[in-house]
C-alpha cells in the first residue's frame, strides 16, 4: 500500500490572531508552528496504522516553503517513511492542489489522505479540488476507514449521522475525529527522522484563482452580564426579553 | 448572468441550509443583474424554493444522482450552468458542499471561496468575507477568475420568505458514463434522538468535564428536551468516552453557530471557543469566577451546576408552559 498524506503547517492553536502590513498580512511572530491536527492526528495515524498491519509507505507532502522543513520533520519523526516539499508559498487552494495533483499524477498512489481541514484558513478545500484533478472519488469528512481487497470501507460525517460507504482504491479521503488517536513521537523516531529523505521539487507556477485582499477581526464581545445563582428566573427573562433567543 | 443555487435535500426533504444558500445566491443575482436558478435533486417538494428568492427550480429526478456521489453531482451543476449561463454557483457549506464545491472548482476552474459570510463587494472585483483561523478573524478574499463558486456558512444569513414562488422545471442530465466506485453501504442516524443535527441546531446546549461523569448528563438532556435544543460537550468529554464524538464542538469537532449557546462546566478553553464563538448568544454556567469562558459569554452565572442548572430547568419549563 503506497499511501500519500498532504500535510499543512499551521500555527499553533493557543497563537495569539493579529495580522500586518495595513491588515493584508498574518502577523508570523512569535508563531510556533505545527502540522495541522487534522493532518497529523487522524490522517497521519491512520496511513501508519494502515502500513504498519499490511506494509507500504506513508509519503507526506507539504506545499510551502523552506520555513515548513521543521514541522515536516515532526511527521517524519511519527513515523512516515520519507518527505516531499513543493517549493512554493501556499496562498491559496486550488494552487496548492494543483501542486499536489502534479507531483502525485502517475506515482501509483493507493490512497490520498488529508485533514478535513487546515485550522487556519478553514478551506475543506485541497481534497475535494486535488480528488478531481486526479481523476479519482473523494470522501470527504471520514471517521473510520478500513481497507481490503483494493476496496475502503469509510464512514463519513453528515449532518446528523454517518454514511458508510465503498469506495475503490484509488481515491482521495479527508480525515476527521475518530480516525485515529493521536500519537506522541518516541525519541527513536525523531532520531530516525533526522536521516530520512525529505525532498524538495520545485513548483509548477500554477496561477491562482483567489487573492485576500484584507483580515479583520470581529468585533469584541460586550463584557459578560452576570445573573445570580438564585434568581435563574432572571436569566430566562433576559434570554427571552432582551436576547431573543428563546 | 445568472446564479446557480446548488439545494441539497436528505430524504428529499430540502436542508435549512440551502434555504439559507439559496436566499443569499438571490441576493448575488440582484447585485451583478441575473437571475437566481436553483438545481435540486431529487427534491419532493420545491415550491418553497421561490419564496426564498429562487426565480426557476430545475429539479433532476433520476435515482442515479445523489449527494453521496459527488462526481454524478458535478456532472449535473456543470450541465445546469451552462444551460442556465450561470457564472456564480453557490452551496452551503455542509458535508455535501464540502465534498462538491472543491470538485466542482477544479473542474471548471473556477475560484473557490468557502465559509463566506459576507455579500460580495463588486466595487473592486469580486471580495466576500469568510470565516478564518475558527471564527477568530476574517479575511476578505477577490476571486480573480471569471467563473466562481462560493459555500455559505450555515446559519449565516437569516432566511425571509415571501409570497414569490417559482416555476419548477425537470432537468435531466446522463450520468451513465460516470463510474465514481462508489457505493453507499448504509446510512446511520447519530443517536440524537431525532434532535437537529448539531452543525443546523438553533439552540445548543453543551456540558464538559466541570459535570464529573456521564451519569450526571440527564438533567443536561432535560434542558435540551425543554429547549428543544441539540446537544453538545468539550473534547475531554468525548474523547473519555461519558458522549459520543459528534458531539465533541470546537476547533477539532465540530463548528457551530446557534443563536443560543449554554455552556455548563466547560472552562472555555481557546480550542473549544474556536467552535462555538460564533454563536449570537452565549451562556455559561461555572463555578470558577475565573473561568475564561465568562470573558467569552453574554450572561453568565457563578454557580454549582449541580444546584443551578435543575432550578433553571424548572424556570425554563415553567416559562415554556406560559409561553407554549
Ligand atoms: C490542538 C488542540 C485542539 C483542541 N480542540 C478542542 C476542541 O475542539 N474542543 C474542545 O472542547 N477542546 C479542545 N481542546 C482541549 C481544550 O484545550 C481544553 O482542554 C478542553 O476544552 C477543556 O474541556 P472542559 O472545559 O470540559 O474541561 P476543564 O478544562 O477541565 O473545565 C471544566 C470546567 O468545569 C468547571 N466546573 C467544575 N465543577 C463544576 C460544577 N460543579 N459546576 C459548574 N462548573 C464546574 C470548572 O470550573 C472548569 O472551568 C483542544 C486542545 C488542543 C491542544
Ligand atoms: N500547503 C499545503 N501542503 C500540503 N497539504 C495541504 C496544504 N494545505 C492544505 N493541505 C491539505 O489539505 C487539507 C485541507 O486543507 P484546506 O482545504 O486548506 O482546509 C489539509 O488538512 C491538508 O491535509
Amino acid at each position: 500500500m503506497k499511501i500519500l498524506v498532504p500535510i499543512s503547517v499551521v500555527p499553533d492553536t493557543t497563537s495569539k490572531i493579529a495580522f500586518t502590513d495595513g491588515d493584508t498580512k498574518f502577523n508570523e511572530d512569535g508563531i510556533q508552528w505545527i502540522v495541522n491536527p487534522y493532518d497529523e492526528w487522524y490522517a497521519l495515524v491512520r496511513a501508519l496504522e494502515i502500513t504498519e498491519k499490511d506494509g507500504g509507505t506513508v509519503t507526506v507532502i507539504n506545499v510551502g516553503d523552506a520555513t515548513a522543513e521543521p514541522v515536516i520533520r515532526k511527521a517524519l519523526a511519527l513515523g512516515a517513511h520519507d518527505a516531499v516539499r513543493i517549493d512554493v508559498k501556499p496562498t491559496e487552494s486550488y494552487v496548492v492542489a494543483k501542486e499536489l495533483a502534479n507531483y502525485a499524477q502517475g506515482k501509483g498512489f493507493d490512497m490520498v489522505l488529508l485533514g478535513k481541514e487546515t485550522i487556519n484558513y478553514n478551506g475543506s478545500e485541497v481534497g475535494g479540488m486535488l480528488a478531481e484533478f486526479l481523476g479519482v472519488p473523494y470522501i470527504s469528512l471520514a471517521s473510520k476507514l478500513e481497507v481490503s481487497g483494493g476496496v475502503a470501507t469509510v464512514d463519513r460525517s453528515i449532518e446528523g449521522g454517518t454514511e458508510v460507504v465503498e469506495v475503490k482504491l484509488p481515491f482521495v479521503a479527508s480525515a476527521s475525529k475518530g480516525m485515529a488517536e493521536q500519537r506522541i513521537p518516541n525519541m527513536r523516531g525523531i532520531m530516525a527522522a533526522r536521516t530520512k529523505p525529505l525532498t524538495v521539487v520545485p513548483a509548477s507556477g500554477t496561477a491562482a484563482k483567489t487573492s485576500t485582499v484584507k483580515y479583520t477581526l470581529p468585533a469584541p464581545k460586550s463584557s459578560v452580564k452576570l445573573v445570580d445563582a438564585d434568581n435563574v428566573d432572571e436569566l430566562v427573562r433576559l434570554l427571552h426579553e432582551e436576547a431573543k433567543a428563546i | 448572468m445568472s446564479v446557480l443555487i446548488y439545494v441539497d435535500t436528505k430524504n428529499g426533504e430540502i436542508k435549512k441550509s440551502s434555504l439559507e444558500a439559496v436566499q443569499y445566491g438571490s441576493k448575488v443575482a440582484a447585485q451583478i443583474g441575473g437571475s437566481a436558478i436553483a438545481l435540486t435533486l431529487n427534491a419532493k417538494d420545491a415550491s418553497v424554493l421561490g419564496s426564498v428568492g429562487a426565480s426557476k427550480v430545475l429539479n433532476v429526478t433520476d435515482a442515479s444522482i445523489s449527494a453521496s456521489d459527488p462526481q454524478k453531482v458535478v456532472e449535473a451543476i456543470v450541465k445546469a450552468a451552462n444551460s442556465v449561463g450561470a457564472k456564480v454557483v453557490v452551496f452551503a457549506h455542509d458535508s455535501t458542499g464540502k465534498a462538491v464545491a472543491p470538485r466542482l472548482s477544479a473542474r471548471s476552474g473556477a475560484g473557490l471561496v468557502t465559509n463566506v459570510t459576507s455579500l460580495p463587494d463588486t466595487a473592486n472585483g469580486f471580495v466576500v468575507r469568510k470565516n478564518v483561523f475558527s471564527g477568530k478573524a476574517f479575511a476578505h478574499v477577490n476571486i480573480l477568475s471569471d467563473e466562481k463558486v462560493l459555500s455559505i456558512l450555515p446559519n449565516s444569513f437569516p432566511v425571509v420568505k415571501t409570497d414569490a414562488s417559482a416555476p419548477v422545471e425537470s432537468f435531466s442530465v446522463d450520468v451513465s458514463g460516470i463510474n465514481s466506485g462508489i457505493t453507499v453501504k448504509e446510512v446511520k442516524g447519530s443517536g440524537s434522538g431525532g434532535a437537529v443535527p448539531l452543525p443546523e441546531a438553533e439552540l445548543v446546549v453543551s456540558a464538559g468535564r466541570g459535570l464529573k461523569g456521564p451519569e450526571n448528563w440527564g438533567m443536561v438532556e432535560d434542558m435540551a428536551k425543554i429547549l428543544g435544543a441539540t446537544t453538545a460537550c468539550s473534547r475531554p468529554v468525548a474523547d473519555i468516552g461519558w458522549r459520543p464524538h459528534h458531539e465533541h464542538v470546537g476547533q477539532t469537532g465540530v463548528a457551530i453557530r446557534p443563536n443560543l449557546y449554554i455552556a455548563i462546566g466547560i472552562s472555555g478553553a481557546i480550542q473549544h471557543l474556536a467552535g462555538v464563538n460564533g454563536s449570537k448568544v452565549i451562556v455559561v454556567i461555572n463555578k470558577d469566577p475565573e473561568a475564561p469562558f465568562f470573558k467569552a459569554a453574554d450572561y453568565g452565572i457563578i454557580g454549582d451546576a449541580f444546584e443551578v442548572v435543575p432550578k433553571l430547568n424548572e424556570a425554563l419549563r415553567k416559562f415554556k408552559g406560559a409561553n407554549g
